[in-house]
């Protein structure tokens, strides 16, 4: 029994020199190792009388001992890992590995707007060819050779075997074109975004740019729902307040046929540099579908009607983004498309 | 279409108080946009006044120091022109005077107080071809009774005022003072008054000596008289003036009066030397090849497109373009055929894109009313006879094919209200056709209405509902939502998904230009294709549409790389076009990718795989997984690296090239990739379907081969995945070393394998087994050896 007390007053003095693993690791061997303190008592219990009592002392001893290496070991381990965690610190504020951002450009994105808006009320997308024949580009749109109104539109005709080929000028030739695909020949709601060529170039003109076409035709529909329908979609794009005016003017595919006015939106209508002190820019051109152009189309003008509208999507870009030139858009320049790339505030 | 407002008042009655902004908008609201509107001399504080001394600068050699009375007061003006001098009458603008050169203002020249400026013709704004030699030299002199202290641009007849419209191609009929009448008259519920015609004639008859042939279908219509014994000398001040607000140049009565008709009536007409051209007078298509030199004095190869006038000796005019030179109005002109004709406007459209665009072409190809066509020769000869001594000779020689008779148009409000969606009352509506002048007679729901002539651009009654809505104002329809079936939208959504993942990737989009040059058309492709020209392109650059959009995307990168980018991957998705069975369009994509892709400070550039890995990524979005290769070849396009180069190979067939550039083209290194899309996205066919997750664990093994440096690993793999059979799931190359440690002809390559079983775990042995089968088939087949750990 002395000897444990003995052993026991030696551990309180040896618990102090352990200082870190290895010298736990000292300990234990030195205690519970196969010569260790403890186990040399076990060898003891032969020799004393009141085994019982002996065997638990030197039990407790193994206890003491065990509890206080798994506790100083917990504790030291920590303190290992803690130190270990500070040799891990980083500068966080080093630059990040990752990929470059990629953008999409301007022009997609009005068209996506421009497509999701008016998908959102049914229209369909369409998809229109950017080569076309004469017939489709003009004569089925009301405009017969050497019709004065072709003036406007400088044309890129193709050469030789496909002289009456031509690059569309206008998207307006998916109104021939849908007309045409509907077997059925009844109503129709669609919108046609795409590439138009013109033989024309300066600062406000590039020789290749984008329209929408929008073509909806049902029993009744008038220049009222027109209106409506311009308004709607002018609100949501350019602002709730937009207002929309329109004015009378002529295109040989409608009848009637108007300009169609949206209130300055960055001015808001007291008249800016933008709207040239008018309060109102011109953004579309719309019209009631001439009835010659349903019947070209193999459409009973007496049964339905329509109405069409057409805008540049490269304007409506360059408002949206403030762009002042048009050749910036195909300048292609990084600079500039890389403007474009992140999400947008859309509500 | 340049509206003087003091020509118009001669036939409509116009409201003084109406400023002329007021009558441009008004016409805007009505669908005639203006360019412009205001003063035709656009400047102020102008007033007369009378040099009463004038003395030279004492400190300049050319410079005259005036005191000039201008009434209320007298000045002491500067002035350089050589022609001042004392008692002359002046344009002086005062001190604040607004000219187009600026607002006058006082100060000192060379020590001597200027309070105004004298002024020349020039100064006052009008355009250059209206201006003589001495308007640019020297000041203007008034006539020597002008009184002093009053508005010298009255004095001159020059105080109008003008509106420049632009007009819609339909309505031809405002090209005339006439026709703008009757549209302000619509306005402003004013009649329009009538043209004086009159004019006494002589017995002598014009049909008694002259022979008019018309051997064309391209003149329905042509009118001629004759007067005799014209004196040709300037205009009176009011036809010049006119002219010159409504942007013509005065040239002599005669001319002048022909050009002045034309404005009123809309009718271009032509005056010929009655004695250099004969008694005959024939309309005919030009022949092929047939020479003619026009009044500016080019001799001019024409086409039988072309219509001509001609005598007896040939042709002397090209027909509503230009006259010829041999019977021009000269000098000495005494005696004048009018002619008064239409042409087929198609027919002068084309002549007139080829020779000129004149007024006169311009009123043909737009559409003329017949009837005008013999008030215009009637009112000629009035003009001739008032302002040239004109003796006019009885009789015109007449052919007309085309009678013209206004035509009888129905309309029903129901139909308008259909259209414009709104409701007008019945009165309103012929209260409005009838401010138009249009006759309306009611037969039950239907309204009669009468469309006189000169309204070509009307035909149908949609075009009468435009009319009502166009004057009762377009503006007031009230906008609303149109009532329709429900239908579901759809959209391109592939398209879309493929920008998002490229731009996802880490690319930016492009949108370049379809026409290149021919050169361009041919580059960055071998295939064998004709490509599309345009018949009349605006420079070399732009003749012909592309076939790949990888040439744009090099130049993109070029443009770039020449403002110092360094990092550029950039895409674009676009039309490739190409002729075969007509002309063929095809959506492709193109990338081009430069420079460093990932950022950082462990920066790493483009390279073959990552370009490789972007087009795998993509085409196993597009659900293609395992059913494309990449595989060289022979005849790849010269841009391309010949090694660094692969088709990529979907089902069979060719969809696309990828590859590094060749030096040759490109000094750093650049990848780029195009794929056709409409050829990959043809059998789409993709249905997502659960698949059950394995519940029985899978077992891995790895083995490295060394083999020949140039064996493709494709190939080891093709062998593998053969040897490994159904339980092979997966296999993938985790490994490349090629050094020191191996042959130098030889690599190796490290593959893990994984196997798996659905239905079952697999044994070791098993899997052992077919693992040594897969070493030995290897090893066979590609004279490969295991490689040692």
């Amino acid at each position: 029994m002395e000897q444990i007390e003995k052993i026991r007053k030696q551990l309180e003095q040896d618990k102090e020199k352990v200082t870190d693993l290895k010298s736990l690791n000292d300990q234990r061997v030195a205690y519970l190792g196969k010569k260790g303190y403890i186990t040399e008592l076990n060898a003891l219990i032969k020799e004393v009388e009141d085994k019982k009592t002996f065997g638990m002392e030197v039990n407790a001893l193994r206890k003491e001992f065990e509890t206080f290496y798994e506790e100083k070991k917990q504790a030291l381990e920590q303190l290992a890992l803690e130190e270990k965690l500070v040799k891990e610190a980083i500068d966080i504020t080093l630059p990040s590995k990752k990929i470059k951002r990629g953008s999409k450009h301007p022009m997609t994105r009005i068209t996506e707007e421009f497509e999701d808006l008016f998908v959102s009320m049914g229209y369909t997308v369409f998809e229109g060819r950017e080569i076309e024949s004469d017939e489709v580009c003009f004569q089925k749109l009301n405009l017969p050779k050497g019709h004065p109104a072709r003036d406007a539109q400088d044309t890129f005709y193709l050469k030789e075997e496909y002289e009456n080929y031509l690059l569309r000028t206008q998207t307006s030739t998916a109104q021939v074109r849908a007309m045409e695909a509907n077997q059925e020949k009844g109503p129709l709601r669609i919108v046609c975004p795409g590439k138009v060529y013109r033989r024309d170039e300066d600062a406000t003109h590039s020789h290749q740019f984008m329209q929408i076409e929008g073509l909806v035709i049902d029993e009744n529909v008038s220049m009222a729902d027109l209106k409506g329908t311009l308004e709607l979609f002018c609100k949501k794009v350019l602002g709730e307040k937009t207002k929309v005016r329109f004015r009378p003017s002529y295109f040989p595919f409608t009848e009637p046929s108007v300009e169609v006015d949206v209130s300055c939106f960055k001015c808001g209508g007291k008249g800016c540099s933008l709207c040239k002190q008018t309060g109102w820019i011109e953004v579309l051109g719309a019209g009631m579908v001439h009835p010659n152009v349903l019947e070209m189309s193999g459409y009973d003008s007496k049964k339905y009607q329509g109405f069409a509208f057409g805008t540049g999507l490269d304007r409506f870009a360059m408002f949206k983004y403030g762009i002042p030139d048009i050749r910036t858009i195909y300048g292609n320049d990084l600079r500039f498309i890389e403007q474009f790339d992140r999400l947008e505030d859309t509500k | 279409m340049k509206l003087s407002r003091n020509f118009v008042k001669d036939y409509i009655d116009l409201d003084d108080a109406l400023s002329i902004k007021d009558i441009a908008e008004a016409m805007t609201g009505v669908g005639n946009e203006y360019d412009s509107a205001g003063a035709l001399i656009p400047c102020t504080k102008l007033i007369t006044g009378e040099v009463l001394d004038c003395y030279d600068h004492p400190d300049s050699d050319h410079l005259h120091v005036c005191k000039v009375d201008i009434g209320k007061e007298v000045l002491e003006i500067v002035c350089g022109a050589p022609n001042v001098r004392k008692g002359l009458k002046v344009i002086v603008a005062e001190v604040g005077a607004q000219l187009p050169g600026g607002e006058i203002k006082a100060g000192k020249i060379r020590g001597v107080v200027s309070n105004g400026m004298l002024c020349s013709k020039a100064e006052l704004g009008l355009d250059h071809k209206f201006l003589e030699a001495k308007d640019k030299d020297g000041i203007h002199e008034l006539p020597p009774d002008t009184k002093v202290g009053i508005d010298p641009i009255a004095v001159l007849g020059l105080d109008d005022e003008v509106i420049d419209f632009e007009l819609t191609a339909n309505r031809g009929d405002l090209l005339s003072i006439l026709g703008m009448a009757y549209e302000l008259g619509a306005i402003y519920h004013k009649k329009v008054k009538e043209m004086d015609c009159t004019y006494q004639s002589v017995q002598e008859n014009i049909t008694d000596q002259f022979t008019l042939k018309i051997e064309t279908k391209d003149c329905p219509l042509f009118l001629a008289k004759k007067v005799v014994g014209v004196t040709i000398k300037e205009s009176p001040d009011f036809i010049k003036n006119r002219l010159i607000a409504s942007g013509i140049r005065p040239i002599n009565n005669v001319v002048d009066i022909s050009n002045y008709v034309m404005l009123e009536t809309g009718q271009p007409l032509h005056f010929y030397d009655a004695d250099r051209l004969g008694d005959t007078l024939i309309v005919r298509n030009a022949q092929n090849e047939e020479k003619l030199t026009t009044l500016d004095g080019i001799e001019r190869t024409l086409t039988e497109d072309d219509i001509v006038i001609a005598n007896k000796k040939g042709s002397v005019g090209l027909a509503g373009v230009m006259g010829g030179l041999s019977t021009e109005v000269e000098a000495d002109t005494k005696n004048i055929l009018i002619e008064a004709a239409i042409f087929d406007n198609v027919k002068i459209r084309k002549t007139s894109k080829k020779i000129l665009r004149s007024e006169a072409s311009n009123r043909f190809e737009k559409g003329i009313d017949p009837k005008r066509t013999y008030m215009a020769i009637e009112r000629s000869c009035h003009l001739l006879e008032k302002y040239a001594d004109a003796t006019i000779l009885s009789g015109r020689v007449t052919y007309d094919q085309i009678k013209a008779e206004d035509t009888v148009i129905a309309m029903t409000q129901e139909k308008l209200e259909k259209v414009l969606g709104i409701s007008i009352a019945e009165e309103t509506m012929i209260s409005i056709l009838e401010d138009l002048g249009f006759t309306v007679t009611k037969q039950e729901e239907k309204l009669l209405v009468t469309v006189p002539t000169r309204r070509l651009d009307i035909h149908i009654e949609e075009d009468l509902i435009e009319e009502v809505g166009r004057m009762y104002g377009m503006d007031k329809i009230e906008g609303k939502l149109p009532i329709l079936k429900v239908t579901v939208g759809t959209y391109n959504k592939t398209r879309r998904e493929i920008k998002n993942k490229l731009v996802g990737l880490g690319l930016n989009e492009v949108f370049s230009y379809t026409l290149i040059s021919k050169e361009q058309a041919r580059q960055f492709t071998a295939d064998n294709f004709t490509p599309i020209e345009i018949a009349d392109p605006m420079s070399e650059e732009r003749t012909t549409l592309r076939y790949s959009l990888l040439p744009s995307l090099k130049a993109i990168y070029d443009y770039n790389k020449a403002r110092n980018r360094k990092d550029i991957a950039i895409f674009e998705l676009g039309k490739g076009f190409f002729a075969e069975n007509g002309y063929q369009e095809q959506e492709k994509l193109a990338a081009l990718l430069s420079g460093d892709y990932y950022l950082g400070i462990e920066k790493q550039k483009f390279d073959f795989y990552m370009m490789k890995g972007m087009v795998e990524e993509l085409l196993d979005y597009l659900g293609y997984q395992d059913r494309y290769r990449f595989v060289t070849d022979q005849n790849m396009p010269k841009e391309f690296h010949p090694y660094q180069t692969a088709k990529i190979v979907l089902q069979g067939k060719t969809v696309g090239i990828m590859g590094k550039l060749h030096p040759n083209i490109a000094k750093e290194d650049v990848f780029a990739f195009e794929l056709n899309l409409d050829n990959i996205l043809q059998n789409r066919g993709s249905r997502m379907t659960y698949k059950e997750i394995p519940k029985y664990p899978s077992m891995e093994k790895d083995v490295a081969f060394l083999v020949a440096k140039d064996l493709p690993a494709e190939e080891i793999i093709t062998t593998i995945k053969k040897a490994g059979g159904k339980l092979l799931q997966k296999i993938e190359i985790f490994d490349l070393y090629m050094g020191e440690k191996i042959g130098k002809e030889e690599k190796s390559l490290a593959f893990n394998l994984t196997f798996a079983d659905p239905k079952r775990t697999l044994t070791e042995e098993e899997v052992m087994e077919i693992f040594h089968k897969i070493i030995n088939e290897v090893e066979t087949k590609h004279k490969a050896k295991v490689r040692d750990k």
